[in-house]
């Protein structure tokens, strides 16, 4: 079996069970089983009783198979989508703080806030706060173009939520 | 409306699920609850001397009774020696349903005497489980644990009850009926699939069929039967599906696998058609993926979904419990035309078959076909390691017999409590474990419960002074060098550089007198016989032989690990 074979991020939903240790369940599938966990989110759903989680991970197409069907025999997961060829939108929230700033930098961080539709949350005597909401790749270019413009940065993101779409063929 | 503690709602769970015997071992988060199993008759309770050993006995009560095997342990160190026995059931899909003393749920968390978390501990080992949280819960979810262990493809489930809850009054009305939105055990079989991959078989060539112990699991032997006299299409057999057909039907080849028959090795190396049932296609069986089945298309039929193309491609997959797709099976199969592939099978049958070397005085080979000679019937229980192989290689298995070990955890010191366990189950049935000198010595202490239970069971020791599986890799890839195996090492034979070694420890024979069991000593070939003659007369304790074996007894034929057919080692 090769394993580089079709290996690329792929996601998943999962309608679990709102219990205690369901998380420590599925988290310790994926470590326990080798899987790749990329990034897991979990949240209650109109249900109290139901939560939702959106994971991604990356797998080549026999292991994706695999984690599908491990997901699926156990008692407490209630369903599971795979978002391969669904259209969902998806989107991940991004806080950047920006520390020891000179004003030539936060008129940057303004710019870089309306360039990327982002939110100035918060603002200090020398540092900023920035919130952006948008898919992870393009939280992935903040960071890294942030991480370049200014030196004392502080990041902390929330992972990918997903949902399926209604009529958008956007992602 | 009444009120009764969870302690007695336990019990009622109990009888309303059928429960006739509970394997417990007790202590202070259980006190209670044995105080209520102290107040009825109905379900009989075994005490056995360690909870690993207990769990064991659970386990080989279920796999040869069919009902759920019920284990009640304490809290912390009694949950936390059910954990190899927990994963000796779930990798042979053993129902179970285990319940563990918690402390009271104000202590949990606080590193409380005897605490552990053992739902976290045991969470990838188990198929479920669940720390009771409210005592409202607790009937639903013991009704719930029955169904999840036995429905699908089996499995032990766990339920952690915290001291507390126990002891709260609550409904006294246990559940009639299950509903889990997550769990729907699939009970139907795709016809579409199944006359596809029928059709294949037909067409085919060489088809050969794969048996594993799903088969057995399921109880679909019988129906297995019908498909394969009616097809007459060769079968070949895991160590766990060994049984799924008599061993002495023409139409079975051997063992597949590391320590498979060359025979069916080199039959499913040239089959067109791999048609497998209940298997999960283990690294044992397969050796290296390439090279295995290489020219067949494959077909797949098993209960669990995840079995199904997880270690090799499946050309047609079949979701299904096999007693059901074979028995729809057999209403739709014709002969297939197999004289020519059989007639190449039979040859290399005569090419290479099994045996044994007889130049020792005492063959494993020998102990084995005098079982086969002597019980018509009977549950056979092993350990694990070379008897054990050898045992799946040589022992007969017939509609009355059946054979069960630790196929998929390997888990030594099974072997003995799991005789205990079958023998419980089966009290009108021979029942005989056969166990090495190094399982032996794990869990040796049932000798207590055997003997206080009145079990006439027959323990075969094959002593050879050595742990021999690991020996035998060390002869063969190590160079002969026997590190950590030597059973009679220790500060003497240090001491001498080698040169020196005391007496073998324990003396087997008195040690089983020591509990009042009796002990017999074969060292001989014709000694053999008698031994098993008056191991049978001996029907109130149990009976141990001690059966001693050349340590260079070997397990062959062998496949190195990961690897082909044509590394098969046939002898040195």
């Amino acid at each position: 079996m090769d394993m580089q074979n079709g290996m690329k991020k792929r996601w998943i939903s999962l309608y679990v069970e709102n219990q205690v240790g369901v998380l420590s369940k599925i988290s310790g599938l994926f470590a326990g089983k080798s899987y790749n966990l990329d990034s897991l989110t979990v949240g209650t759903t109109e249900d109290p009783t139901v939560s939702r989680m959106t994971i991604a991970t990356v797998a080549d197409d026999e292991t994706f198979e695999q984690i599908k069907k491990q997901l699926n025999r156990m008692v407490e997961v209630i369903k599971v989508i795979d978002f391969t060829d669904v259209f969902v939108r998806m989107k991940e929230i991004l806080y950047v703080k920006v520390r020891k700033c000179t004003p030539e930098d936060k008129a940057e961080c303004f710019q870089i806030a309306t360039t990327f539709k982002a939110k100035v949350i918060d603002y200090g005597h020398d540092s900023l706060l920035l919130e952006f909401v948008q898919t992870a790749t393009k939280n992935d270019a903040v960071v890294k173009l942030m991480k370049e413009e200014f030196g004392n940065i502080e990041v902390v993101r929330g992972g990918s939520v997903g949902i399926e779409s209604i009529s958008y063929m956007e992602r | 409306m009444k009120q009764i503690s969870g302690n007695k709602l336990l019990v009622k769970a109990l009888k309303e699920e059928g429960v006739e015997m509970l394997f417990g071992y007790p202590g202070a988060c259980t006190i209670d609850l044995s105080d209520e199993l102290y107040k009825q008759k109905d379900i009989s309770i075994i005490l056995p001397r360690h909870e690993q050993a207990l769990v064991h006995e659970a386990d080989a009560y279920a796999r040869t009774t069919g009902k759920v095997g019920v284990c009640l342990v304490t809290s912390g160190p009694g949950a936390t020696n059910l954990v190899t026995g927990l994963a000796t059931a779930n990798y042979d899909s053993v129902p179970l349903v285990c319940f563990t003393g918690q402390v009271a749920r104000h202590l949990i968390g606080n590193d409380a005497f005897q605490e552990v978390d053992i739902v976290g501990i045991t969470r990838s080992i188990t198929k479920y489980g669940v720390t009771v949280r409210n005592r409202e819960d607790l009937g639903r979810i013991i009704k719930e644990a029955f169904y999840i262990a036995r429905t699908g493809r089996p499995g032990p489930v766990l339920i952690d009850l915290p001291k507390d809850v126990m002891a709260e009054l609550g409904s006294a009305e246990y559940p009639k009926t299950v509903n889990i939105r997550g769990y729907k055990p699939n009970t139907s079989v795709h016809m579409g699939q199944l006359k596809k991959s029928i059709k294949m078989l037909q067409k085919a060539k060489n088809p050969l069929f794969l048996a594993g112990g799903g088969v057995i699991i399921a109880r679909a032997q019988e129906a297995f039967l019908e498909v394969v006299n009616k097809t007459q299409v060769p079968v070949v057999t895991t160590v766990m599906g060994r049984g799924a057909i008599p061993t002495n039907h023409p139409l079975f080849v051997g063992n597949l696998g590391m320590h498979g028959a060359y025979a069916a090795n080199e039959a499913v190396s040239n089959c067109d058609l791999l048609f497998s049932i209940g298997t999960r296609f283990n690294d044992r069986i397969t050796g290296k993926l390439h090279e295995f089945a290489p020219h067949a298309q494959i077909v797949h039929i098993d209960i669990d979904t995840a079995s199904i193309s997880r270690n090799i491609h499946v050309d047609i997959p079949i979701v299904a419990d096999a007693r059901e797709a074979l028995t729809k099976m057999a209403a739709y199969v014709e002969e297939c035309h197999t004289k020519r592939w059989l007639s190449q099978i039979d040859a290399w049958k005569k090419e290479h078959p099994l045996t044994m070397r007889r130049n020792s005085s005492l063959s494993p080979m020998d102990i084995i076909n005098e079982m086969n000679r002597q019980f018509d019937e009977a549950i056979i229980v092993t350990d694990v390691g070379q008897h054990q192989m050898l045992v799946a290689q040589y022992a007969e298995i017939t509609e009355k017999k059946r054979l069960i070990m630790s196929g998929g955890l390997g888990t030594m010191g099974y072997g003995f409590p799991g005789a205990i366990g079958a023998k419980l189950g089966n009290p009108d049935k021979p029942v005989i474990a056969i166990s090495g000198d190094g399982g032996m010595q794990m869990n040796i202490q049932e000798f207590a419960t055997a003997v206080l239970e009145e079990l006439p069971i027959i323990l075969c020791v094959f002593n050879n002074e050595y742990l021999g599986m690991v020996r035998q890799w060390q002869k063969l890839f190590y160079g002969k060098r026997y590190a950590m195996t030597n059973l009679k090492a220790g500060a003497l034979s240090r001491r001498t550089d080698g040169q020196e070694y005391p007496e073998y420890t324990p003396d087997f024979v008195k040690l089983a007198e020591s509990y009042g069991a009796k002990g017999l000593r074969v060292t001989k070939k014709d000694e053999i016989a008698a031994a098993f003659e008056a191991a049978k007369a001996n029907t109130k304790t149990p009976t141990l032989i001690e059966f001693i074996i050349d340590p260079e007894e070997m397990v062959y034929p062998m496949i190195k690990p990961g690897g082909t057919l044509e590394d098969m080692i046939m002898d040195c």
